[in-house]
């Protein structure tokens, strides 16, 4: 059970099966309607772990990516009269573009200095959709119209719950078959030693390009799917906190591993919910659980968690 | 040319103000390889308590000092309770528990004190002084003025005291400053209590001019984070260079091409020169040992 | 036939000159060894031919082709292939996949077929495995193929590195210090694996503190000295060369002699 636990693939049949069983035992659609919110999250963050957990490669700025997506879907079918459907694929292929031409560039810087340029792309892009009012609607944001397709109309909680829910299992199984093979395999050892697998004959600068790209892509899915389940698009979207919170999740649930992706979104997306009943103390014990769980579970929730039960048996 | 000065004085005022931030980053960075995104918490809890402590009657001087003193407070006790247990965990994993450390602090600020904006009577007057043309408030002054001395306190205090030498020595290399009975976790904590009281310092000076509320922190973490890199991370000079050139940057951005895109011309122009020195513009790139 | 050629190699740090003036010839399946006191520069002159240094001076031939320069990823592609002084070894990685890592150029790296794992990308995946143990047995480590990298020992992480080395079918193989931090027996084991490679045709070059293992299995010795060649010859010549007996005298005097003996 654990070796199934620790596998790609054995995760991703428990992400299906936790799709799949979910609606069983949420009581209302409030519930419902959090939970299709922790897939779209999870979906973002699963990408962000191919780029930090497995290549290694720090990014402050994701959530540019993120609003490219939702945006896009706002934009296109508003000012261009473009289907959302068209719109929601093109808003993909350009982050996934814009990744591309400045990810060269960008990541040819380490650590810390590759922080702070990823923080600055995230900070340009959403300048953008907070200045440019007359396409964005400036920082109010502006509407989404309803996605259709084929005549049915996407809508409400249920049906982003499996819509959100079933692209996320399709996105953990990209992942898993990715971490798989030698695609996977060169990431995680530029994330090791980028010496060693330069000397080997990994092509360093591509796969990292690789890996960001990628990752800007799932951000991008993401958040379309955000625009569009919400019906409102907000330069808060594209923001440098919505940026540090994918961060946050990505870390919290677990560098390197895909559940704690999912882990790790559904506690930041499920806990500000919960600690509402705290009201002006929420951010205080937001806080305090972030730092006692980065304490006390270093590697992130998941591998430590997997660690714990190791020893123990 | 009235303009233009315009522009520089109150890009150096604002850049003064990052460049303390950075610095506080640049000292925390030294003696732990710690990243502390908690910095602008200081810089807020600095303007708040003074804020505060003024409207309950307490003398600006001492309100001052009481604000300074309560950041310290603050810097140690996250350093001894947050930091230190997380010793020996990833570079990432102590970046989420400083962000966590600075909800925190937002968080209690909001409640402690309250979410509005606040000010303080400026020190020295508020009747601009006409300097070439610019007009310039005397506390804009008071801010570069108390920023330069504050570096070059901590200067004397780097290069002149053994505690600040055992903090140099701690930077350089931490084995060997242990092995020469260098208490490095101690030194670590210092680094937390100077940091935070530079911030703090510069809180209180800001405050007459750009105003304080209980989250002001998180962009000036960022600025400061920014400045701090653009300089070279972990060089104080770049550290006060990075910091003056983003507050420029921004002024004369606003200034002479768009107010919107001021932010946006920053980290354009920090993009750009990290793609001509990765290392910052002093960092030095050290060679690749294999 | 010569597979790797560098000539009057010169580079220098902040002023202080690394390396000038160094040329050799390495023919195939020769094992080549480059010896001298600490900060003679011979990692340095590593560091050159595999690319991760750029050199003031000199040229770097790789099988007839000046590849000076170039990237360390491109001349894996031409057939070279090193192993670290101070270990890079993946550590999060178990060992086999480490060494299934330097069987990547040998691989389809179609990433569209790598996101759907398509049934040519698990037959690779087996393959890529299967020599991977190979390797690993080649090296004596069949039996921890499954354990992660990170907890493995010294002495088996050098071996490991070799295998991963191999993995990529190099015609030249680099080797910094493969016995440092070995005991005697595993000293003897590696010592054995190198003479299994020179034998497969592929150009061994050594940087090795261990005398009596450099004697006895090098063809040829380059000795530097401050950056300079001091001499090259085989391991009689070199053993009885008063320059290089001089060198070695004030610091390893005593290994030189008990190698000549």
């Amino acid at each position: 059970m654990r070796r199934f636990a620790a596998s790609p693939y054995g995760v991703v049949v428990l992400i299906a099966v936790l799709v799949a069983a979910l609606p069983a035992v949420l009581p209302t659609t409030f519930y419902v309607r959090i939970a299709a919110l922790v897939f779209i999250f999870a979906l973002a963050v699963v990408g962000l772990n191919l780029l930090m957990g497995f290549a290694g490669q720090v990014s402050l700025g994701h959530a540019g990516f993120f609003g490219i997506g939702a945006y896009a879907v706002a934009i296109g079918p508003t000012h261009l009269g473009i289907p959302s459907w068209a719109a929601f694929v093109i808003g993909v292929a350009l982050a996934a573009l814009i990744a591309f031409l400045v990810g060269r560039p960008i990541l040819r810087l380490k650590g810390h200095y590759l922080a702070v340029a990823t923080l600055g792309l995230g900070i340009l892009i959403a300048m953008v959709m907070t200045n440019e009012a007359a396409w964005t609607g400036g920082p109010d944001g502006m509407p989404v119209p309803r996605l259709e397709l084929f005549g049915w109309r996407v809508r409400g909680p249920v049906t982003w719950y499996w819509v959100s829910g079933i692209t996320l299992v399709i996105g953990a199984w990209i992942a898993a078959n990715l971490i798989a093979s030698p695609t996977g395999r060169a990431f995680r050892a530029i994330h090791d030693s980028e010496t060693a697998a330069r000397v080997l004959g990994v092509d360093v600068a591509r796969y990292k390009l690789l890996a960001f790209v990628l990752s800007a892509a799932y951000a991008a899915v993401a958040g379309a799917y955000l625009a569009l389940f919400d019906g409102l698009v907000t330069p808060d979207s594209a923001g440098f906190l919505r940026s540090i919170e994918f961060v946050t999740m990505a870390v919290l649930g677990g560098l390197g591993s895909i559940f704690g992706s999912v882990v790790g979104a559904m506690i930041l997306t499920v806990l500000p919910q919960v600690l509402t009943v705290f009201h002006d103390y929420e951010h205080i014990a937001l806080g305090a659980i972030m730092i006692v769980f980065m304490i006390f579970l270093r590697a992130g929730i998941v591998p430590s968690l997997l660690t714990f039960l190791r020893r123990s048996s | 040319m009235a303009e233009f000065l315009q522009f520089a004085f109150s890009g150096l005022t604002v850049g003064a103000i990052y460049a303390l931030v950075a610095l506080g980053f640049t000292l925390i960075y030294n003696a732990s390889d710690v990243i502390n995104f908690a910095q602008g918490e200081f810089v807020m809890l600095g303007g708040m308590v003074t804020v505060f402590a003024v409207a309950a009657g307490v003398p600006l001087p001492l309100a001052a000092l009481l604000a300074v003193a309560v950041a310290v407070a603050v810097g140690v006790t996250l350093h001894r309770l947050a930091i230190e247990p997380a010793r020996g965990a990833s570079a990432v994993t102590l970046i989420i528990i400083t962000i966590g450390a600075s909800i925190l602090l937002r968080g209690v600020a909001a409640v402690v004190f309250d979410k509005g904006f606040h000010s303080l009577p400026a020190f020295a007057g508020s009747e601009p002084w006409q300097i070439g043309g610019a007009a310039v408030l005397p506390q804009s002054l008071i801010v570069l003025v108390g920023a330069g001395a504050i570096v070059a306190m901590l200067w004397v205090f780097l290069t002149g005291t053994m505690l600040g030498k055992a903090l140099i020595a701690t930077s350089a290399n931490r084995l060997a400053a242990r092995l020469v009975g260098i208490n490095t976790g101690a030194i670590v904590g210092l680094s937390f209590a100077v940091s935070a009281a530079i911030g703090a310092i510069g809180g209180i000076l800001m405050t007459p001019i750009t105003l304080t509320s209980y989250d002001v922190g998180t962009l000036l973490a960022l600025k400061g984070f920014a400045a701090a890199m653009l300089g070279g991370m972990g060089n104080p000079i770049g550290a006060v260079l990075g910091g003056l050139l983003v507050g420029l940057l921004e002024s004369f951005g606003a200034g002479y091409l768009s107010s919107q895109y001021k932010d946006a011309i920053a980290f354009l122009v920090i993009l750009a020169v990290l793609f001509v020195m990765p290392h910052g513009l002093v960092g030095r790139a050290g060679v690749e040992r294999v | 036939m010569t597979v790797l050629e560098a000539e009057d190699i010169g580079v220098s740090f902040g002023g202080l000159t690394a390396l000038q003036g160094v040329s050799f010839r390495v023919q195939a399946g020769e094992i080549f060894a480059i010896i001298g006191p600490n900060g003679a520069g011979k990692t340095t002159l590593f560091n050159i031919i595999s690319g991760i240094y750029v050199p003031l001076a000199g040229r770097v031939r790789l099988i007839g082709e000046d590849v000076t320069a170039f990237e360390p990823h491109l001349l894996a592609r031409r057939g070279l292939s090193r192993t670290f002084q101070n270990l890079q070894v993946f550590f999060r990685m178990t060992a086999a996949e480490n060494v299934m890592v330097g069987r990547h150029l040998h691989e389809r790296r179609n990433v569209i077929a790598h996101l759907f794992t398509l049934p040519s990308v698990l037959r690779q995946n087996r393959a890529t495995r299967q020599r991977a143990e190979e390797l690993l047995a080649f090296v004596g480590l069949a039996d921890l193929a499954d354990r992660a990298a990170g907890a493995l020992p010294y002495g088996a992480l050098k071996r490991l590195e070799i295998a991963r080395a191999l993995a990529t079918e190099p015609k030249v193989l680099l080797l910094d210090e493969p016995a440092a931090g070995c005991n005697p027996v595993e000293t003897e084991e590696v010592d054995a694996v190198i003479r299994r490679i020179a034998e497969q045709g592929i150009a061994v070059v050594l940087v090795e503190h261990d005398m009596r293992m450099v004697m006895q299995i090098s063809s040829r010795i380059h000795v530097l000295d401050q950056g300079r060649t001091l001499t090259e010859g085989t391991a009689a010549q070199v053993r009885t060369h008063p320059d290089v007996i001089a060198v070695y005298l004030g610091t390893q005097g005593t290994e030189a002699a008990r190698a000549h003996g």
